[in-house]
């Protein structure tokens, strides 16, 4: 299979506007003809959702939670980056592009981040005249702060939940073609099929979370936008209904999955502190603009922070990174926090955990001024630890929390299977190996808002559709396939839970495929998840019945997917032989322990295709090139 | 300090949304203190299916107090006993050991159980529907320095703009009112420029469909203001009722 980017030639800086001037349009008149399923109501789908259904298409959006405004995008806390340079600090499309090329550890394709980067002022524009109340100036005009991996002030906020408001906005938007009977919202459904006729994808099939049925939904086109697998990690940040079933279904359909080893370990997380745990709980990467992170110099010191004397603490990043300091990239700042644990300089109870430090910020600022920028964290923290961080340093520790990989996807957002299109953290494209703070949040609008309403235009418009709905025998397979699957889950009877069999999945997969990676510690993985999957089809146990509203049902087949999902997982970390942003293979390191890329043999993305569960899947390299980036070894120093 | 605590739990289980609810009593034995609730809850369920039984349906999912997913009436308080909390940041340090915890649904008629503890709160969206957006469409807006708005006022709107959407405020109003919901986005525009423009038609519209949903009246009992998990003040319903009259007196808008 030859993978097209379809990316357009020419300068960078004109490529989008070339590329829809050369996209096919379909008439205003046209529009209503076509039908389009969105799958998620995050910021991509909503955004994509709603916009789509502003142009005139027929829009049925699905979501599993009982209200689109509930999906995960709203956990986003810090911020959303846009090249505006408004504090004149010296930033421009092009930074913000290199910025995150280099912040991706060179492994995005070049044309997608630098449109990625011209749509941050449109959506910022976009979202200021929907009235999302991001942070002001006194003069009235948008307040920025910094983020990781940037020299420059570029990222608008809303106090610490910038993801909410976002979201809300988003939400709004779709509500409003809700009311105008634009946009059928579908939720509590859960998508577990996609249809694919003549080899287009035309549809999906949905279980209805309360009566259990199965439903079929035909359509011209289907637009993917349904999160990360992190919590393939079982703990990670992602609320505990985000998963990789619709995704995975797409890839057994035919649709190629891309960097899959490319995950985001957040260095700013709350410690993990039982085995009853559910999930870990993110502090914003805003805090590291005004906290030190820091670990006794002594391994072993038990003393309380404020008794450890400033000459016995180690600021280790200021130290080892004196011109980005405690704002490196989110894959360094982990590392090192792992490598202090590791070198028995960890704290608290566990071990497990560095200290982010606001004593100095508050001498500085004042109380008030540090409870106006981070008021919600910190009574979050306090609420979860009982720890005032106003008084005593936070504990942090590294956790899933982003992953960079997804589906594969060529510029117009398709995916190799003609009419699926995918956007937001369901894809791979922009972030490369690591993503930046705050640019999550960006990719997903810029998706929804500002590329598939081009793309999509491009596609009905120039792909003849012959006439499908749900009578085709292809939806009546796959609801069989789905309808066989319930019913096997549900008759296996065993005698483990699914969340224990998934706790155990999520520690094979920390251990052996979390923030440092290494041969052996991967052929283990590999030698336990397919046993770990023959355990699930034989011993778990799901009680009550598929015509129900049943959570425990909904989890199982998650879980049955992350078992087989994982296996991608690792073996993609296997094969690609090197390390790269969030991707670290121990035997791939320099002098100074940072990831060592080896941009001769390794310079592609990784696109897998499906051949059978337990089966070898198949490996597609689509190459990357870089012309308006020089390819270096990363340095924050 | 990490204690383990053994609790005693009455929780309503309803099959579905036609069947009568009972309260069934579980035990909850060696519960951590640093445990959330919903962990608490998630250690029952572990064992209610592991002997065979169905486990206690609830909703939940970010688990950080911000989707707004979460909610249940703890000893008769919307998401227990904490001041500012979700059910999901509610921590079992907050209980003692051999304490009897109640557990039931929101109560409201525009409300109806789907399953044990959870219920349908779609009427929300629709609140919505009727009017919560500004009229832009994508592509549409301006520089947004182009529209300067005063901090303060940004900072107020970022007040009711936090609104969760969980249903607390409903659950805890005798009347089942939704009036601190409906206000708090109605404030949130009305507060900002972007959002004047169509303030008065939105106000009409999204208090009529309020009414419509079955929503009750507001009666200053301030019982929603006690219990908002993010602590949403009542001067948005003020707020509200003002736009309220000046919109049915003074504008061309029914």
């Amino acid at each position: 299979m030859q993978l097209d980017s379809k990316a357009p030639g020419g300068p960078i800086e004109t490529k989008w506007d070339r590329h829809r001037q050369d996209l096919k349009l379909v008439n205003p008149a046209n529009k209503r003809k076509f039908n389009i399923i969105v799958v998620g109501s995050g910021l991509a789908g909503g955004s994509a959702a709603a916009s789509l259904a502003e142009l005139g298409y027929n829009v049925q959006c699905f979501c599993i939670q009982d209200s689109p405004r509930r999906a995960h995008s709203i956990a986003a806390q810090g911020g959303i980056n846009a090249a505006k340079n408004y504090p004149n600090d010296g930033d421009s499309v092009f930074r913000l592009f290199y910025d995150t090329v280099k912040g991706g550890d060179f492994r995005a394709r070049e044309s997608n981040v630098y449109r990625l980067a011209m749509c941050s002022n449109s959506i910022i524009d976009q979202c200021a005249a929907q009235g999302v109340p991001f942070a002001r100036e006194y003069g009235g005009g948008l307040a920025n702060r910094s983020f990781g991996g940037a020299q420059v002030s570029r990222t608008f906020y809303a106090r610490g939940q910038t993801g909410q408001q976002l979201l809300l906005g988003a939400y709004s938007a779709l509500m409003r073609q809700v009311a105008a009977k634009k946009v059928t919202m579908m939720p509590r459904r859960e998508m577990l099929d996609l249809v694919v006729v003549n080899g287009k994808a035309r549809g999906i099939i949905v279980r209805n979370l309360i009566t259990g049925e199965l439903e079929r939904h035909a359509a011209h086109a289907v637009v993917l936008c349904t999160g990360g697998y992190g919590n393939t990690y079982y703990l990670s940040t992602n609320a505990m209904a985000c998963n990789v079933t619709a995704a995975w279904r797409c890839h057994k359909r035919g649709a190629l999955f891309a960097n899959p080893c490319f995950t985001q370990i957040h260095p700013t997380c709350i410690p993990v502190h039982g085995t009853y745990q559910s999930k870990l709980t993110l502090m914003s990467e805003s805090l590291r603009n005004d906290g030190r992170v820091w670990v006794p110099k002594k391994p072993g010191d038990n003393r309380k922070p404020d008794q450890i004397p400033e000459s016995e603490r180690d600021y280790y990043l200021e130290r080892k990174y004196p011109s980005f300091g405690n704002l490196v990239p989110r894959d360094v700042a982990s590392r090192n926090a792992k490598a202090m644990c590791d070198e028995g300089k960890g704290v608290g109870l566990t071990k497990l955990a560095v200290y982010l430090d606001f004593a100095d910020a508050i001498k500085r600022d004042g109380e008030d001024v540090i409870r106006k920028k981070y008021g919600n964290l910190f009574a979050m923290y306090e609420k979860i630890t009982a720890d005032d961080p106003y008084k005593t340093p936070m504990m942090i520790y590294p956790a899933i929390h982003y992953t960079m990989g997804g589906l594969w996807v060529d510029y117009n957002l398709m995916s190799n299977l003609e009419g699926l299109f995918v956007l937001g953290e369901a894809n791979f494209s922009d972030h490369g190996a690591n993503r930046l703070g705050a640019s999550a949040l960006m990719q997903g609008l810029a998706d929804g808002y500002f590329v598939i309403p081009y793309t999509m235009g491009g596609y009905l418009g120039g792909t003849p559709l012959d006439d499908v709905d749900e009578n085709n025998p292809a939806f009546a397979d796959a609801e069989n396939d789905c309808k066989e699957r319930v019913n096997t889950l549900l008759n296996i009877k065993g005698k483990r839970t699914v969340d224990d069999i998934h706790r155990e999945l999520g520690l094979c997969m920390w251990d052996h495929c979390g923030m440092a990676r290494n041969d052996a510690g991967l052929k283990e993985a590999l030698d336990i998840i397919p046993k770990l999957r023959d355990e699930f089809w034989q011993n778990v146990t799901v009680p009550g019945d598929s015509g129900d509203f049943n959570q425990s049902l909904e989890k199982a087949g998650r879980v049955a997917d992350f078992l087989e999902f994982a296996e991608l997982l690792a073996k993609d970390a296997l094969d690609r032989r090197e390390s790269c942003g969030g991707h670290f293979n121990e035997a791939f390191q320099t002098e100074e322990n940072e990831a060592q890329r080896d941009d001769e043999n390794c310079c592609y993305a990784a696109a897998w295709e499906f051949t059978g569960v337990g089966k070898e899947p198949v490996l597609h390299k689509e190459p990357l090139t870089f012309e308006n980036v020089h390819l270096t070894q990363r340095s924050y120093k | 300090m990490t204690k383990k605590i053994n609790l005693t739990l009455k929780v309503w289980r309803q099959k579905g949304p036609n069947n009568k609810g009972v309260m069934e009593t579980y035990s909850a034995k060696q519960i951590s203190t640093d445990m959330s609730f919903l962990e608490m809850l998630d250690i029952v369920n572990e064992d209610l299916t592991l002997s065979g039984q169905e486990p206690i349906a609830f909703d939940h999912d970010c688990r950080e107090g911000i989707c707004g997913m979460c909610g249940a009436m703890v000893n008769g308080r919307a998401h227990g006993p904490e001041k500012g909390t979700t059910l999901c940041q509610l921590h079992m340090r907050h209980f003692n050991d051999g304490d009897t915890i109640m557990i039931e649904p929101w109560r409201a008629m525009a409300f109806k159980v789907v399953k044990d503890l959870v219920v349908d709160r779609s009427a929300f969206d629709k609140i919505i529907a009727a009017g919560g957006y500004v009229s832009v469409n994508t592509g549409a807006a301006p520089d947004a320095n182009n529209i300067p708005v005063p901090a303060d006022d940004a900072e107020l709107a970022m007040d009711a703009a936090q609104c969760i959407g969980c249903g607390a405020c409903v659950a805890s109003c005798p009347n089942a009112s939704a009036m601190l919901f409906t206000s708090a986005k109605i404030s949130h525009l009305a507060l900002l420029p972007q959002g004047k423009v169509e303030a008065d038609k939105r106000v009409l519209a999204m208090l009529r469909c309020m009414d419509e949903q079955g929503f009750g009246n507001c009666s200053n009992e301030r019982e929603c203001e006690a219990e908002c998990p993010k602590e949403i003040n009542i001067t948005n319903i003020a707020r509200m009722n003002r736009g309220f009259l000046k919109a049915a007196l003074g504008s061309r808008y029914k």
